[in-house]
């Protein structure tokens, strides 16, 4: 029988090498698909990193993929370093987004210094009010959040169809469940000309170092950190749990709303009920792969981002389903999670002790 | 039945890290006997125990119970179904029953193959009925065991250990969750038991049972066998000086005068979930240039006391004087601001954040200080400087300041708490349990704080099992019981120990 130990102290290499050798090997895994549906997967990959960084075309798309991954995956890296389990960024995303189009679309008309930032703030302050019940649940009842914030998707996203087809519907929009479009000085401006990827990145990037040197630097960080590591020790030594969690929560889904009023003012335009293929949920992917920090965010909504393009540009180029996308996303999060396991264990052979690994 | 051994525990010795837990205990058991196993917390009963039932490996000694045939064979060491097969039937404090499933189910289960459950059932059933009707403890067989009482339980967890031909029997303080009716006819049932040839371990620190119910009696003491006598021939003061021991104490700083009151609690009430978790109108005052001993056994309610003077319990009834001023706002961070410094029982789970690096775990108290932060900014180069110059000072040692604090050996994770706490020159200081874990080194670091912190003028609460620590170190001792505080007017070992065992003196 084997047996499983904490190892004393988990070295920092291997927080560094183990995420990176995890996609290599969940790479590898994708390739068993890939050979049993008749290609050759060498050739898939390059068509995939071809449909990555072949082109700048390329690189725009994937960029405009990973900007509201990096928003979620903030959401979730920072909730989730408080032991604040958000699993509701897909409709804090969509209360963003609400917000977004409802003052966007006509209600202020106001030059685009004042519309763009006013859009941003109140699509983040949306997302954050997503969070505010759950977490008063939770502080004042103990529920669940995990359970509290993943119902509330659902809640939001059958408001949101019904706002669709009442106040928010587009009068000129021929019947279609759509909002009105956000006026021309209310949209990112795009970053490169006639590409989609807008400064809605710019806001991501600025963010996930904001809150590296947050977490890492200040008080409030300390909090945070502390609370999610130990809450009893940090509320004997006269930190305040609850303030602290709120304003985790807060912030995780002005994160998250802020993915919302990326996608609808920076590339779509109008709002629908499809605007997230599963954005909020991809973050919490996302935030695992990056270890729940800030700028591991950054290389991890990179990674999925890239592995969701380049998927798509390999299917059509040579036939195979996109469907691989998804399966290297799981493979290289599960890969993750066993890496991280054997980072912190060590597992060794009961009667004798010996280590195995 | 003739008397001859049926188990003999021969020097057993159990070390975990500095701790010695057993140490050459030698124990032998009677065929048919009560023999009670007796010392304070910590003292390592529990630890021989799961020696004795194989969840622990001795780090020296051995093991002889009697075979079938009546000889005395060796047991596998570390084995627990070894001690099963072998007959040792273990109840422990908790039960261990599964509550959604019946008695019947609970006591056969894992005894039968899977394969023959069904055509064995009429055969558990006779084998269970018979057991109750020997040994007179009955038990619903075909309910939940959720939804029985308490006592009915613990029979269920015994006849689930006779149900495995059990022949010696392991208690862990049966009657600490029973009424005195209950516990009353858990022993007449175990005499009745016994006179079948069962032999009995119990282990508790209740007096009472131990005269009114055993044979014969162990003690142990900081993990040794201290003494062993017949109960005909023991009394308690006997015991009481047994279990507390009397050797001289090491530290004995030169008594100082107190100065006026500092600190009181005034006639304070906390409701708790249970009785262990509760304060009844206690009254307790602290004066300056004095180290106020709270002598008990743990579960007494010292936890509650803590809690409260840390700023984590609000009273329910009562107040809390600062130098004759209620305080108003009761949470941790203002008792820190007030001048109280803490160190808490659990260091681990209370004391540190293990995730965060020693130097972060320095001024996890005052981070509102402005000499560690700039509007809202930590100043590293300051909070770096301050826990080089403090792990100097407390000789804390470990792998670096700016390492996680879990990575440190506990006494050292109890010097940076010290460190933390004593910078600050605290006015009040509560200590729970300081030393408890700690090898001599570490502990007499804590006492030596401690004293200094009194000379210095300020109030200590000691909280501690070890009524060696608080006879050394207390200008004034209370023994608290049953979540009341009792002052001690004698400072003799013997009424102490009686005290904090039940009875008045």
């Amino acid at each position: 029988m084997i047996r499983i130990e904490p190892r004393a102290k988990v070295s920092n290499s291997s927080t560094i090498f183990i995420p990176i050798i995890a996609a290599i090997v969940s790479l590898l895994f994708a390739a068993i698909p890939i050979i049993s549906a008749g290609a050759n997967p060498l050739i898939a990959y390059v068509e995939m990193a071809k449909g990555v960084f072949g082109s700048v075309f390329a690189v725009s798309e994937m960029l405009t993929r990973a900007t509201p991954l990096i928003f979620t995956g903030l959401a979730a890296a920072i909730a989730f370093r408080a032991k604040l389990w958000n699993i509701g960024a897909e409709g804090q995303l969509y209360l963003g987004a609400i917000a977004a189009v409802t003052v966007g679309s006509g209600f202020f008309d106001l030059p685009a210094i004042f519309l763009l930032p006013l859009i941003i703030v109140l699509g983040a302050c949306a997302g954050a009010v997503g969070m505010v019940a759950p977490t008063y649940l939770k502080v004042r009842f103990g529920a669940d959040e995990v359970v509290t914030t993943l119902l509330l998707n659902f809640i939001i996203i059958i408001f949101l169809q019904m706002l669709l087809e009442g106040p928010l519907q587009d009068p000129m929009g021929l019947g279609w469940p759509q909002s009105a479009p956000i006026l021309d000085q209310g949209m990112f401006p795009p970053l490169i000309d006639r590409m989609r990827v807008h400064s809605g990145l710019i806001l991501a990037v600025i963010l996930a170092v904001i809150a590296q040197v947050m977490i890492k630097h200040s008080v409030w960080g300390f909090k945070l950190r502390a609370v999610g590591e130990n809450s009893s020790a940090a509320k004997h030594a006269g930190i305040n749990i609850n303030r602290s969690l709120f304003g985790v929560a807060l912030l995780s889904g002005g994160l998250a709303g802020l993915a919302g009023v990326s996608e609808v003012a920076g590339l779509k335009g109008y709002l629908t009920a499809d605007l997230s293929p599963g954005f909020g949920y991809a973050g919490i992917v996302v935030a695992m792969l990056a270890g729940l920090s800030p700028i591991g965010v950054l290389i991890a909504s990179v990674f999925i981002a890239s592995v969701f393009v380049g998927a798509d540009s390999m299917s059509r180029a040579m036939g195979i389903s996109s469907f691989l996308a998804d399966l290297v996303v799981s493979v290289s999060l599960l890969c993750v999670l066993v890496g991280g396991f054997i980072a912190k264990f060590k597992i060794v052979r009961a009667g004798t002790g010996k280590k195995i690994l | 039945m003739e008397a001859s051994t049926v188990l003999k525990l021969n020097g057993l010795a159990k070390r975990f890290g500095s701790i010695l837990a057993n140490d050459d205990v030698t124990i032998h058991l009677q065929n048919g006997e009560v023999l009670a196993l007796l010392g304070e917390n910590g003292a390592g009963k529990t630890t021989l125990m799961n020696m004795l039932f194989g969840h622990y490996l001795p780090d020296s000694g051995n093991i002889e119970i009697k075979s079938i045939n009546g000889d005395l064979v060796p047991l596998e060491l570390g084995n627990p179904s070894a001690a099963l097969a072998a007959g040792i039937g273990m109840v422990h404090q908790h039960f261990t029953l599964a509550e959604n499933i019946t008695a019947f189910e609970n006591i056969t289960l894992g005894a039968e193959s899977l394969f023959s459950l069904r055509r064995n059932q009429r055969k558990a059933e006779k084998k269970i009925n018979n057991i109750m009707s020997n040994s007179g403890l009955e038990a619903p067989l075909d309910i939940p065991v959720g939804r029985l009482s308490v006592g009915e339980r613990q029979r269920v967890e015994i006849l689930k250990a006779l149900y495995r031909d059990a022949h010696i029997l392991v208690l862990d303080e049966p009657t600490a969750v029973l009424t005195p009716q209950e516990a009353d006819a858990l022993f007449s049932n175990l005499r009745r038991m016994t006179s079948h040839g069962l032999s009995v371990i119990f282990i508790t620190h209740k007096m009472r049972e131990v005269l009114a119910f055993s044979d014969r009696l162990v003690v142990l003491r900081h993990g040794k066998n201290v003494g062993s006598m017949e109960t005909s021939n023991a009394s308690e003061k006997k015991i009481a000086r047994l279990m507390v021991g009397s050797e001289t104490q090491k530290v004995s700083p030169k008594r100082i005068t107190p100065g006026g009151p500092i600190l009181s609690l005034n006639d304070i009430s906390v409701a708790g979930r249970s009785k262990r978790d509760s304060l009844q109108n206690i009254s307790l005052t602290l004066k300056s240039h004095e180290i106020l001993g709270i002598a008990g056994i743990s579960g007494n309610g010292q936890n509650v006391l803590a809690d409260l003077i840390s700023g984590l319990v609000l009273p329910d009834k009562g107040s809390i004087l600062l130098k004759g001023v209620a305080i108003q706002n009761i949470n941790p961070l203002n008792m820190i601001k007030l001048g109280f410094g803490r160190i808490p029982e659990d260091r681990h789970r209370q004391g540190i954040v293990g995730g965060l690096s020693v130097s972060e775990n320095m001024v996890i108290e005052r981070l509102d200080d402005p000499l560690i932060q700039n509007f809202g900014f930590l100043r590293s180069s300051v909070i770096n400087d301050n826990a080089q110059t403090l792990s100097e000072k407390y000789d804390v040692r470990g792998p670096g300041i700016d390492q996680a604090s879990r990575l440190l050996s506990g006494g050292n994770i109890q010097k940076l708490i010290l460190a933390r706490v004593f910078e600050q020159q605290p006015e009040i200081i509560l200590a729970n349990q300081p030393t408890r874990g700690l090898d001599m080194g570490a502990a007499s670091d804590v006492q030596r704080h401690l004293i200094e912190a009194r000379d210095r003028g300020g109030g200590v609460i000691l909280i501690s099992e070890d009524l060696d620590e608080i006879l050394g170190l207390a200008d004034r001792i209370v023994v608290m019981r049953d979540g009341n505080l009792h002052d001690v007017n004698s400072s003799s070992r013997e009424a102490i120990g009686l005290m904090m065992a039940g009875e008045s003196v």
